[in-house]
């Protein structure tokens, strides 16, 4: 009997990626957005882990690795989007002060 | 499900709720960083000692070290946390709330718990993992390093435009 079911793995991965999207809706701070998105990734590569630990299959974590990648290119890009923004003098990091798209 | 199971679940959310709601964004990195670790002891529970390897070293270790780096350079203010917190009264979230509480109520009411066959017991090592992914999935890993090398290129793009102009 393994430690975490089919089940157990959905309903925690559900709840991983509530929080996260709630991250995402409540937090104007682009910081705490980024973060999010990555609890957010981490959820949908749990699920695929999950998933092929159930039918016992290779393919789940291969597409772990193919996540991880995703989630450190989105993050690299991200924050050197957050960092070029703050270099051109925003005072703030709200996500709703770049709705003019003049840097 | 076992007691450390639960244990390592119910840490991971926690660690992922703390991290929404911190102010300080260093905070929120340790807590995130606490987050994966745990997670990372939930995918050892499930066999995948590999996957737990690659989330402690790549994402506990590269992505966070990233995160501090930026929130290093950032010097950040505080004046977002009043918007913020207007933006969280009561009145804004309550009704969508309540209907979202419905509907996850009927999906969790309606779900039907997976059966068939039990899961094998034996761990799914590196080794499969990298036949599988160098074998079947080749041109996936060429793939995913068209992306990489992608995201190297904006990212030097954005830093270099950045010290052009000032």
């Amino acid at each position: 009997m393994p430690a975490f079911s089919f089940n157990d793995t959905l309903l925690l991965a559900t709840a991983l990626f509530s929080v996260g999207l709630a991250g995402i809706l409540v937090r104007r701070n682009m910081v705490f957005m980024l973060m999010s998105l990555d609890i957010m990734l981490n959820a949908a590569a749990l699920v695929f882990v999950g998933a092929g630990a159930r039918w016992h299959d290779a393919t789940g974590q291969v597409m772990f690795l193919l996540i991880l990648a995703l989630a450190a290119v989105e993050t690299a890009v991200g924050l050197a989007l957050i960092v070029c923004l703050h270099a051109h003098g925003r005072p703030t990091l709200d996500a709703d002060t770049g709705n003019l798209l003049k840097g | 499900m076992h007691a450390l199971a639960l244990l390592a679940a119910s840490v991971t959310v926690v660690g992922a709720i703390m991290v929404i709601t911190r102010r300080v964004a260093v905070h929120a990195v340790l807590y995130l960083v606490v987050t994966l670790l745990a997670l990372a002891a939930v995918l050892v529970m499930q066999g995948a000692s590999f996957a737990a390897m690659l989330e402690i070293i790549i994402y506990a270790g590269a992505i966070m070290v990233l995160f501090v780096f930026v929130i290093m350079m950032l010097n950040l203010g505080q004046t977002d946390s009043t918007r913020e917190k207007e933006w969280l009264r009561p009145r804004a979230w309550l009704g969508p709330g309540i209907l979202a509480t419905i509907v996850c109520a009927e999906l969790l009411y309606c779900r039907r718990p997976l059966s068939g066959p039990a899961p094998a017991l034996a761990p799914i090592t590196a080794h499969d993992v990298g036949l599988s992914l160098f074998g079947r999935y080749v041109l996936m890993v060429e793939l995913v390093s068209f992306l990489l090398l992608a995201g190297l290129v904006s990212a030097f793009y954005i830093g270099r435009n950045r010290m052009g102009r000032h």
